[in-house]
This record gives C-alpha cells, structure tokens and sequence, in this order.
C-alpha cells in the first residue's frame, strides 16, 4: 500500500477508512438513482462518495487500488467507478451496463443508491433502478450541458413518479469551475424541466474526480452557497408513504394449510385494516368483513400500507391471487380498458393488437395495447404517430385486457397503477407501464351469459366444434389441403366453414395492408371469427401463412384445452418456390414485391404443432386423410 | 468505545441487552422501521416465487444469513409451514457444529430437508487440499448444487446472499434467471420494475431468487438479535486450536486437517463472521460471546466479510464468473 499516502491526497481526505457500519440517527432511509448521459461521471460519483464517507473496507479499498491500475481511466490515480462498475465487461469497457445497488450510511441516515447506466442501450436498466427510487440525481457534464439523454432520463424519471431531483453539474475542474456555465446549464435545465412535475430541484456544481462539493464544500465554487451533495441528501424531506388513503391489499396467496383456516396473505398497498372492518373483494365487488389479522407474532389490532400480513375473513368466500381486497366504503375502482403510459424495454418491437400478459399487482391476466395513440419525442415532449414502439420509446397507448382488474391511477398509488407487460414466448418483460385512467369502468361488465352455449350446440350437432389452424409459407399448399379437408368432413355430414386468407381480405379485412401492425390486426380479426363460429359448434378451418408464433399463440389464446390445432404444413421454401402457383415467388425475384413472407420476411415454424404435414413425401389427398385420421383419434368427429 | 454505541443506540433493538451467554435475546422488543420495512419486502418475495412457481427450494447454508431466510419464510406463511423443502449442499467439509445446527434446525421448524453431495467428487477424492481451493468449490459446490436443482426439477431455489457482500452481487436482480445450463447471463437481465417480478420461465429455465439482497451485514445481525433467531453457536468467540495461512486463521478442527511443516496449532479465543468449509474459512480473534457484544464489534470491523473466504481471492472477478457457471 506504498501509493495509500498519495491516494488519500488525492482523495482529499486524511483518512481512509473508519467506521463503515453505523447506526444512523434517523430511523428510514433515502433509496436514490444516479442518472444522465454516459461519461458525465455516475458511478466516479457514488464511488467518491463511498470513499469518502468512509464506507469502504480496507481490502475493498486495496482492491481498487489494483484494479485502477489494471483498468483504470485515470492514469496514476484512483478509479472510483471501479467500485460500482462491477462487472467483467464493465470494467473492461469503462462504462456502466447494469444497475448497481450500494448501502451506505451516515450518523444521520441509511441510503440505497441505484447507479444507473447512462448509455442510451441500457435505458430499461436505468428504468429498473429509478422504479424503486425516492429521489433522482441527474448528473449533466459540464462541457457538454444538457444533452438528449438527459431529457430522456429525466423524462422516465418524472414518468416513474420521481419528485425530487438534484442536478449535479459535474466535471467542473473541466472548465475551470466557470459560475457562468454552471447557471447557463441550471437554467436550460429548469426550463426543460417545468411541467415535468418536480417538487424540488437543487443544482450543485461537483468534480467528482477531485471530491469537490460531494461531502465537503469546496474552495473553489466560492460563488456557490448551497449545500453539498451529501449534506443534502442527508437532510432533503421525501414523503413516502401517501397518508389517509384507503385500504387495498392485493392477494398474493391463499394460505390454507388444513381445513380449519383459510387465510389470504398480502402486503397492504394503502391505508389501514383493523378486525371487523367492512371490505370488497375486487375485481367481482363481493362484500366482506375482516375477523382477524394473522402473523407469526400473533393477531394484530391493526395492519397499515407496507405490512405483510395474512387476512383471515368472517365469512368463507370464493377469493383468489390477484383479487384485491379494499375499504368497503371507498373501494377501488375496477375497469379493462385503460390510458397508460409505456417504456418499451423489448428489441421487439410492440405492435398493437398482439396479444401479451400484463402483470398488475399480484394478477396476471392476458391482454394487449388496442392502440398506440402517441410516441413521445422525450426531447421536446411533442406527440408523434406511431404505429410501433421501439426498444426505449415511451408513448401513450390504449391497453385492453382479458378480465377487469382493480386498480388507480399511478399517480394516485405506485402499487395499484404500475404494471409489467410480458411476452408470451420469449418471456421476457417487454414493457413498463403506468395506469392514467380508465377507458370504462367495468363494474358491471361481465360476459353475457346465455342458456345455450358450445357444449349443447355440440350436442346436437354430434361433432366436438374445434379450429384447424392451417400455417405454412405461401404456395405450401395450405388452401389446397384445407379444402380436401373440408370436403372429406362434408361427405361425412359435418358442419364446417372455411376461413382463408385471400376471401377474408376482400371483406372483412378490406381496410388493412401488409404492414406488420396490419398483419397483425388481420390474423386477429381472423381469430376472432374463427372462435365464434367455433362457439357456433362448427369446425372451423383457416388457412393463413400467419408467420409469427406470438400471433398464433394469440389466436390459440383463451379457448379450451383441445379446441386449437395448429397444423404446419411444412414445405421447404426452395418447393414453394419452384411451384409458385400464385406467380408470386416469380415477382419477389423480380424485385416487384418485398417483404415477402419467407424471402425477405421471417416465417417463425410452429415448435410444437399438434399435426406436422410434410407435402414433399405425400399427396394432398393422403395429407388430408391423415387430418382426419387425428380428428377421430381426438375424438372431435365420430 | 463499542459498548458506549450501543448503549446510546437510538433503535429499539439497542434497549434488549438481557442475553445470555447463547446470545439469545430473552424479550423481543418491537422491530425498527428500517428492519420492519426490509423484513416485509422480502416476504412479499417469498410469496410471489410461491404463487408463480412451481417446484421452488430454499437452498440452505446453514449460515446467518440461511437463518435470517428461513425466519422470514415462517413468517411469510404463518400459520402453514414453509411450502418447500430445504436443500443443503453437503461438501463433507463443514464443521460438526453446523451440521449439527441443520439437523437440530430442520426438527424443530418441522421442515423437509434434503442433503445432496457430489458423490462423484467424493469418489475422485476432490479434497481442498490437493486441488485447491477453485476447482474443490467447483466440483463440491457448484456442481453438486447444479445436480441436486436438475436432480429436484426445482423450477427456483432462494438463496441468502445480499447486495452489499460483493460488487458483482450488487448488480444481481432479486428474481434473477438462469438458462436452462442454469447459467447467469449478466449482461441480459431482465428488467425488473417496482416489484412486479417476473417469474415466467419455460421448461428447464429457472429462478434464483435472492429475498436478502437489499439487506447488510450489520441489519442480518440487529434482526437476528431483534428476532431472536438461532444461530451456528461458532459465530460467537470460543478458544479453538488455530493455524495462521496466508494472514487466515484456520481452526484445526479434525483430523484432515493437513498441517504444513512448522505449523503448531494454538488456542486462541475465536468466532466467524461468515461460515463455510473449514479450511477455507478464517475466523476473527474475538471476545464478543452475544449478539450486542458481535454487533457492538461490528460497528468496528475494517475489513469485509467476505475477507475470511479464501475461494474468493482466488482470480481476480472470481465471484462473477463463479456465479455465471451457477454458484450461489
Ligand atoms: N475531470 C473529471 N473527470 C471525471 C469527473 N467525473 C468523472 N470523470 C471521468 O469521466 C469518465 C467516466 O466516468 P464514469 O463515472 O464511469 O461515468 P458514468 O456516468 O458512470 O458512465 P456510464 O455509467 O457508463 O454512463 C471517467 O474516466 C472518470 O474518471 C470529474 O468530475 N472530472
Ligand atoms: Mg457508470
């Protein structure tokens, strides 16, 4: 540790360590993000502050001795990003990819600091940090001032429900700590900000390089008189908890471990419950009284937001994961149709009406995004048509889902207002989400319910009513198929109705193009044909090329086990296009047509069809034959 | 100087000082709002990973950290037990007290514990004297771990470790997904917002769910004592026969121990701070015999805990690239 002297000099500080572990003052604690544009010095920051107040161990520190000189971006000196920078290929890259998560503590507070990723391509992990955050510190670089990822950041923090910013202009040894430019950055910035719903913004002038204004004051800003960083973070007033809200709780799990109990248990989301209080089981509206409040510690008089506690009811009642339980006097309202706000984290771009699961609270239910109503240039905040959101688009869109929901406003309750949205297939989160209000209020919206329904149609038609789902490249022979299909189940005395792309398209879909966001909406439109006649008690066969497995999933979605089959006729390409009957192969070659299905579009194959029909081994007819062959072995025609 | 901090401690926990010599607090004072709020977050975790998963595991280390977890899951769903079993990886190489404290522990919180070994190390002999300290975690603990999830078709195991024990760690999501080769992507995390956690996973995928990650060393030990939870008696100072390696003292605790030429075991009074093999793990020269008296000693420590683990000075970004391969 020959270098510690000279460290500790250019540290600033005397003195290296101390106590990391301290038992702070003030009972709760600050949870903030850094945040801005890559480069203008995040995690040097937090990682200045750390060292200096003093909440690095001695091996902590003698590990970043070495790696500084290993990777370090600041010649002889100590690298303090190195200390957030955790990973391999952060290090290696000198930037910041993931969020980072930091404790440390003062005699006065606690804080939990997300150091976020300025780099554009990393948004969503910005996002993740800012999502449980209290407070945001925006660093701006002082050479560069206020830049677009600035605003974008600012604009998904604002968005998240952040109110309280400080904006640290950094790299001020850069331009010889110039006052002048620092108030020019300040007032761009205030004006950006005004309307983006900030409570408190505070700019301080910082190197965090040097530690100047981070824990102590520095020498020289004499012009500036406000407070460090630390000192304010130290002392800046965040009120978490909304007061006098009422109570929801949302079920996460019904707790029944023998006869006797049945208990459903949940973090309380808002307000308080006590014993005998008078509830509502949402989204069905169902009354209810608390009788006891279950813990390991015993019963308790009383549960507020925050509490992870387990209800037990008066009465015994149908209540599941996902309901949400609320004051019966001011319960929650409850709607399938909302205006929300989205951060698009998916290299997939979301297309409307394609199907996704939406996470709200503790449900998951199906659903898509009805309409995309704007984009939003987080620049200049204007609205821009959209049919698509991009990976780190935000927009406004019309969400719809499966069943009604409880909910509020995000603004009004994080908990109740925020959702996730995930991709069927890959599984990954696509989306965060954040409710505005409601499109309708769906409290008396329930399917209507009728006396004859699929099973009494299929009764007195004799077959099981079921969707083949014919899917395959163009010219794969799936119309061919699909009609000796058809004609052998007549022959039979069946009931049946063939649904097919080219004869759809000239009605019902007449209004729609080849766009992506166009195929989807017609292979929707389509499905949801099929499954009223399917309703109806026919078997309905639709042949679509329909080339993407999340709009197939989305067709199958919502229909009983065994009424979907996916039939995959798999013919190689290089066949479809030496038979080309439709003289279309002939014209993409041409170069007449793109975007061409197979040539220059993707066609996603079906990974687990329920039947697999190979046309280069077999006759149409013989293809046919083996449909129908699994239709009785399914026992869907006698 | 530490006995005058925690007696001026502002939180309620500082009041109860009335243990006895197994650091077991006799009255339970009320939690702070700090302990109360990390406490019920991370049983709102245990719940979602029960309510989305299928075939979860709480991976058990028999540690601090594995107590503070299994205290929360019997809160979370109180008055049912824990709706999953317990797995202890068993390398062969723990101390007697710890399995011991597993055994007892599994009994008295009625809970199904399942012991799995690498028995094709065993059979090879893998030892952490002749292979060092690398390859014996690899094939003792990474492997064996990997065989017994494949070996349960556990679809998620929670696992103790926490943010601030190590860099790479901090960067680790609380629902954090594993291929089906389960490894750790870190460059391809999900995003994870506000604690909508997305437990979707497909056939082979899992979860590794980390309910401690946003708790400290320090708040371990203040809910342990608030808690009144047990714990491995080898975390409280005790004489024991020591060897120093490599600035580590080593207990000698049985007779594999392989003494190096010129090394004399000493008593010296002893206690961990963090628990694994024996002869990988350093122990601190203490007296602090309570759960005031460790936490007291805490508020002093210089160095971290990770420090008394020998397999993870091995290679520099050792930790991450262990846990890329599947470590806990
Ligand atoms: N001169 C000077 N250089 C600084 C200052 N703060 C940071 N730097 C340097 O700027 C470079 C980038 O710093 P980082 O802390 O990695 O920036 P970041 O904002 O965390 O970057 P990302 O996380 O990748 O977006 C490093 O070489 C730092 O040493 C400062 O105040 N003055
Ligand atoms: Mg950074």
């Amino acid at each position: 540790m020959a270098d510690s002297a000279a460290a500790a000099v250019e540290a600033g500080v005397g003195q290296r360590t101390g106590n990391v572990f301290r038992l702070p003052a003030e009972a709760g604690m600050l949870r903030f993000l850094t945040c801005g544009s890559v480069d203008d010095g995040k995690s040097t920051l937090i990682g200045r502050l750390l060292f200096e107040t003093r909440a690095l161990f001695e091996d902590q520190l003698a590990a970043l001795e070495h790696d500084s000189r290993k990777y370090g971006t600041v010649g002889e000196h100590i690298d303090f990003a190195l200390l957030m920078d955790g990973l391999e290929a952060e290090r290696e890259q000198g930037i910041t990819i993931d969020v980072s998560y930091r404790f440390f503590a003062t005699d006065r507070r606690r804080f939990i600091v997300a150091d976020t990723p300025g780099h554009q391509q990393y948004t969503r992990n910005m996002a993740t940090g800012a999502s449980t955050a209290d407070l945001a510190v925006l660093l701006v670089d002082a050479r560069k001032g206020v830049v677009n990822q600035t605003r974008r950041h600012s604009f998904i923090v604002s968005l998240l429900g952040i109110r309280h910013v400080v904006l640290v202009v950094n790299k001020m040894d850069l331009i010889a700590f110039d006052a002048e430019r620092f108030r020019e950055i300040q007032e761009t910035y205030e004006n950006f900000a005004t309307g983006l719903g900030f409570e408190s913004l505070l700019a301080i002038p910082t190197s965090a390089r040097y530690g100047d204004n981070v824990t102590s004051a520095s020498e020289r800003t004499p012009w500036y008189e406000g407070p460090t960083l630390l000192a304010y973070l130290e002392t800046v007033r965040i009120e978490t908890e909304p007061v006098g809200q009422p109570f929801r709780m949302p079920v996460q799990w019904v707790n029944r471990p023998h006869l006797d109990f049945r208990g459903y248990a949940g973090t309380v989301a808002s307000g308080r419950v006590r014993p005998d209080d008078a509830i509502r089981v949402l989204p069905a509206g169902k009354a209810a009284v608390v009788s006891r409040i279950v813990t390991l510690d015993g019963e308790l008089a009383e549960a507020r937001a925050g509490d992870a506690v387990t209800l037990v009811l008066a009465e015994e009642m149908d209540v599941s994961r996902g309901d949400v339980l609320a004051a019966a006097g001011d319960a929650a309202p409850v709607s399938d149709q909302f205006a929300a706000h989205l951060v698009w984290m998916s290299e997939t771009p979301l297309i409307a009406g394609r199907s996704y699961l939406i996470k709200a609270g503790t449900k998951t239910v199906g659903g898509s995004i009805t309409a995309i109503k704007y984009r939003i240039n987080v620049d200049t905040h204007e609205h821009l048509a959209a049919k698509e959101l991009h990976l780190n688009d935000v927009g406004v869109v019309n969400l719809s889902l499966a069943s009604p929901i409880a909910f509020e406003p995000y603004a009004k309750n994080r908990n109740l207002g925020s959702f996730i949205v995930i991709d069927r297939l890959t599984n990954e989160t696509a989306a965060a989400g954040t409710i505005d209000f409601a499109l309708r209020r769906g409290t008396n919206l329930t399917w209507q319910h009728l006396d004859i329904d699929r099973s009494a149609r299929a009764a007195l038609n004799g077959q099981k009513p079921a969707i083949l789902w014919f899917t395959g490249l163009s010219g794969a022979g799936k119309s061919t198929i699909a009609n000796l299909v058809e004609r052998k189940l007549f022959a039979m005395g069946r009931h049946t109705y063939v649904l097919d792309g080219d004869n759809v398209r000239h009605g019902l879909n007449r209004d729609l193009g080849f766009t992506e966001a166009d195929r989807v909406e017609n292979i929707r439109r389509v499905a949801e044909v099929a499954k009223l006649f399917a309703d109806a008690g026919l078997i309905v066969i639709a042949s679509f090329i329909s080339p993407y497995r999340a709009d197939r999933a989305m067709a199958r979605s919502g229909l009983e086990e065994g009424v979907f089959l996916e039939v995959f006729v798999d013919t190689p390409i290089e066949e479809c296009q030496r038979r080309d009957p439709k003289g279309l192969y002939a014209k993409v070659a041409a170069g007449k047509i793109s975007n061409f299905t197979g040539v220059d579009a993707p066609y996603e194959a079906p990974e687990n069809p329920e039947i697999r029909l190979s046309t280069t081994a077999n006759s149409a007819d013989a293809l046919a034959d083996e449909v129908l062959a699994d239709l009785r072995r399914r026992g869907i025609v006698g | 100087m530490p006995d005058e901090r925690a007696a001026s401690w502002p939180e309620s926990q500082g009041q109860d000082l009335q243990s006895g010599a197994d650091g077991r607090a006799r009255r339970r004072a009320a939690l702070s709002p700090h302990l109360k709020r990390l406490q019920d977050e991370s049983i709102f975790i245990f719940r979602e990973v029960v309510a989305e998963l299928r075939n979860p595991v709480l991976l058990y280390s028999i540690g601090k950290d594995s107590s503070v977890l299994l205290h929360l899951a019997m809160r979370a769903f109180y008055p049912a037990r824990p709706p999953f079993p317990v797995l202890h990886i068993d390398t062969t190489w723990k101390f007697r007290e710890m399995i011991a404290f597993r055994d007892e522990t599994a009994r008295r919180l009625g809970l199904e514990l399942v012991v799995h070994t690498n028995e094709d190390g065993i059979r090879r002999g893998v030892n952490p004297f002749d292979h060092g300290s690398s390859y014996y975690t690899q094939v003792m603990k990474t492997e064996a771990l990997k065989q017994a999830l494949a070996k349960g078709g556990y679809d998620a195991a929670f696992g103790g470790a926490r943010r601030d024990e190590e860099r790479s760690r901090a960067k680790e999501r609380i629902f954090s997904f594993r291929s089906a080769a389960q490894e750790w992507d870190p460059k391809k995390q999900r995003p994870e917002l506000w604690s909508l956690y997305n437990g979707r996973i497909r056939d082979g995928e899992s979860i590794r769910v980390f309910p401690l990650s946003n708790w400290t060393e320090l708040d371990v030990w203040q809910y342990v004592l608030a808690e009144d939870i047990p714990v491995v008696p080898l975390y409280f100072a005790a004489p024991q026969p020591i060897v120093e390696r490599d600035g580590q003292l080593i207990v000698v605790h049985d007779e594999r121990m392989r003494l190096k030429p010129g090394e004399r075991p000493e008593m010296r009074m002893v206690r961990f701070r963090s628990l694994g093999c024996y002869p990988l793990t350093g122990a601190i020269e203490s007296r602090a015999d309570s759960l005031p008296a460790i936490i007291a000693e805490m508020l002093g420590f210089q160095t971290s805990e990770r420090m008394g683990r020998l397999i993870d000075r091995d290679e520099a970004s050792s930790m991450e690239r262990k846990k890329r391969e599947g470590y806990f």
